[in-house]
């Protein structure tokens, strides 16, 4: 089934004087209508400029951005800003228009789509509502706090009634709460309005919390993608296992902290619980089974796709032999197992 | 002794030098407002980039900014007199004042519209504004307090220019200062032309000032 977005080997190189920079490299993805879509790396990964490459506002050096089985590349000038209004984006820094008052910014799209300002007018203050943003309809940005400006961006990107919302780092200005309370809305604009969402982010907290999907850049080329569960669960590549592991600033101050000492030398291992293996005391039955004490270094749950997981880094006993066996016991039990060492290390 | 047939003179000349000023103020915006969008646009990091109008805009700009005033006066009377039939008078002063003030009014909106935050641009594109309602809706509109503050520099500059103009019988306070305070040793009439001219500075400023506080919804 062909995707609300299709990308196909696409590459971008930015051209400087001293040197050609590729940002992106032979990138493929499929986001179907109605997915929250995760696109997730360290800063200057590219993912910036792949998510400008799905509105065009960066054009794409090869390979093809299909919206809607039609290909960005062959639509003229005017027919390319028809097809964006379709494709709306929130930003880091929101972007609103500073000289204008709430009501008049969210009115902005549809005024230049051509409505009149009447109209126009009571469009938006419907989106207020769905923000729950009425009562500062007058009120200029420069009045309003971080997640309120948000609040303003997310009702203006509503307003033409778009398929896809891009979310370029939108909650990366935001403290932990109203971060929470952002994604919450963007939940709830998917639910209700089917409108097929991607959110760039280089937080793993953001992806865990509502995307379905994933897609993992790192340094320009696409190392990972699938489900967010799958790969919360079994991170296959270096830089999955990173991101999942610093995901977020509470998990990177735990784990540089004295527990990464523990961890020197040591056979540590992930594992993540699904829903039956919380049913049955899995560790306490291992330890009598083996024998042999087990440390756990860091235990913890996550909202992953909206369901609760467990999480734990365990570390092992030296004995090779019975490190596998540990492994293999745990796996039996339909637990997600990792070795973190390799990377913890670095 | 001061009689009132030189306070009805010096009134002329503030109505003169007003109308100098504002007239060549307008048609400064004239040519300079589409010069100054221009730069902005054409430029690498503009909404339509183009380097080649850009250079040449840039280089026009420079040279015409360059030319000493008093000089430019002079170089353009035979247009001056293609216009306005005559080469002195306040009315003929207007031509080479807007000529010499376009370029750097051009220059001043060019700063002001470079000011907007790319981000807001950006956004503006992502909703499928084309350049025209960029320029428009957004460039201006974002860049208003900090365009007004420059039509308020603006004013000043070709005021003092106008004055100027008074060496070649330009009309307007100035002339007056040149023609009586200078060639004829009337000190008195002198200063009290200066001491005008200092004070529709100040008028002006102030009020350019307050007004673009005013606008600006940036602030509380």
């Amino acid at each position: 089934m062909a995707g609300m977005i299709e990308v196909h080997n696409l590459c971008k190189t930015f051209v400087t004087s001293e040197a050609n920079v590729e940002a992106l490299h032979d990138i493929s993805l499929s986001i179907q209508a109605g997915d929250i879509y995760g696109i997730i790396g360290m800063s200057g990964a590219g993912k910036s400029t792949l998510v400008r490459c799905l509105n065009f506002l960066e054009r794409p050096t090869s390979g093809t951005v299909e919206i809607e089985g039609s290909d960005l590349s062959t639509l003229t000038e005017a027919q390319l800003r028809e097809k964006r209004r379709e494709i709306a984006m929130i930003f880091q820094h929101f972007n609103l228009l500073m000289q204008k008052n709430v009501i008049d910014n969210i009115c902005f799209p549809l005024v230049i789509g051509g409505m009149k300002k009447k109209d126009a007018r009571e469009r938006a203050a419907e989106l207020l509502e769905i923000v729950g943003m009425t009562e500062k309809a007058k009120a200029y940005p420069s009045q309003l706090s971080g997640g309120q400006k948000q609040r303003v961006a997310i009702a203006r990107a509503l307003a033409a009634n778009p398929k896809i919302l891009l979310c370029d780092e939108a909650t990366s200005a935001l403290d932990p709460r109203t971060t929470q309370s952002i994604l919450q809305l963007l939940k709830e604009i998917n639910r209700q309005y089917g409108i097929t969402i991607v959110i760039i982010t280089h937080e793993m907290s953001v992806v865990r919390e509502i995307c379905s999907h994933v897609a993992i850049i790192g340094e320009g080329h696409l190392v990972e993608q699938g489900r967010v569960f799958d790969i919360f669960s079994h991170p296959k590549t270096a830089e999955a296992k990173e991101l999942i592991l610093k995901g977020s600033g509470t998990e990177r101050r735990t784990l540089e902290g004295h527990q990464k000492e523990l961890m020197k030398g040591k056979c540590c291992i992930r594992i993540v619980f699904s829903v039956n293996s919380s049913f049955e005391p899995v560790i306490a039955n291992m330890v009598l089974k083996f024998g042999q004490p087990i440390n756990i270094l860091k235990a913890d749950t996550k909202n992953v796709e909206g369901i609760a997981r467990g999480e734990m880094i365990l570390s092992l006993p030296d004995d090779r032999d019975m490190q596998e066996d540990m492994k293999a016991y745990l796996t039996e039990r339909g637990l997600a197992v990792e070795e973190v060492n390799g990377y913890v290390d670095e | 002794m001061w009689t009132s047939d030189l306070t009805m003179m010096m009134l002329e000349g503030i109505r003169d030098t007003l109308l100098m000023t504002l007239l060549s103020t307008l048609f400064g915006y004239v040519l300079g407002l589409p010069l100054g969008i221009a730069l902005t646009v054409t430029d690498q990091t503009g909404i339509k980039p183009n380097g080649v109008v850009y250079k040449v805009l840039d280089v026009i700009v420079n040279i015409a900014r360059s030319i000493p005033f008093l000089i430019l006066l002079i170089l353009v009377m035979p247009l001056t007199k293609a216009i306005v039939g005559k080469t002195t008078g306040s009315a003929a002063t207007i031509v080479p004042l807007t000529l010499a003030a376009a370029p750097f009014i051009g220059r001043m909106i060019e700063s002001s519209l470079k000011e907007v935050d790319h981000g807001v641009i950006e956004a503006a594109q992502s909703m499928g504004a084309g350049t025209f309602t960029i320029i428009w809706k957004v460039l201006l509109v974002e860049a208003r307090t900090s365009i007004l503050v420059g039509v308020t520099i603006a004013i000043g500059t070709i005021l003092g220019y106008s004055a100027m103009a008074g060496v070649v019988g330009g009309g307007g306070l100035g002339d007056i200062a040149m023609r009586y305070g200078y060639y004829r040793y009337e000190t008195l009439i002198m200063i009290v032309s200066v001491v005008l001219l200092v004070l529709l500075v100040q008028v002006f400023q102030t009020l350019g000032m307050r007004l673009a506080v005013k606008i600006d919804r940036r602030k509380r």
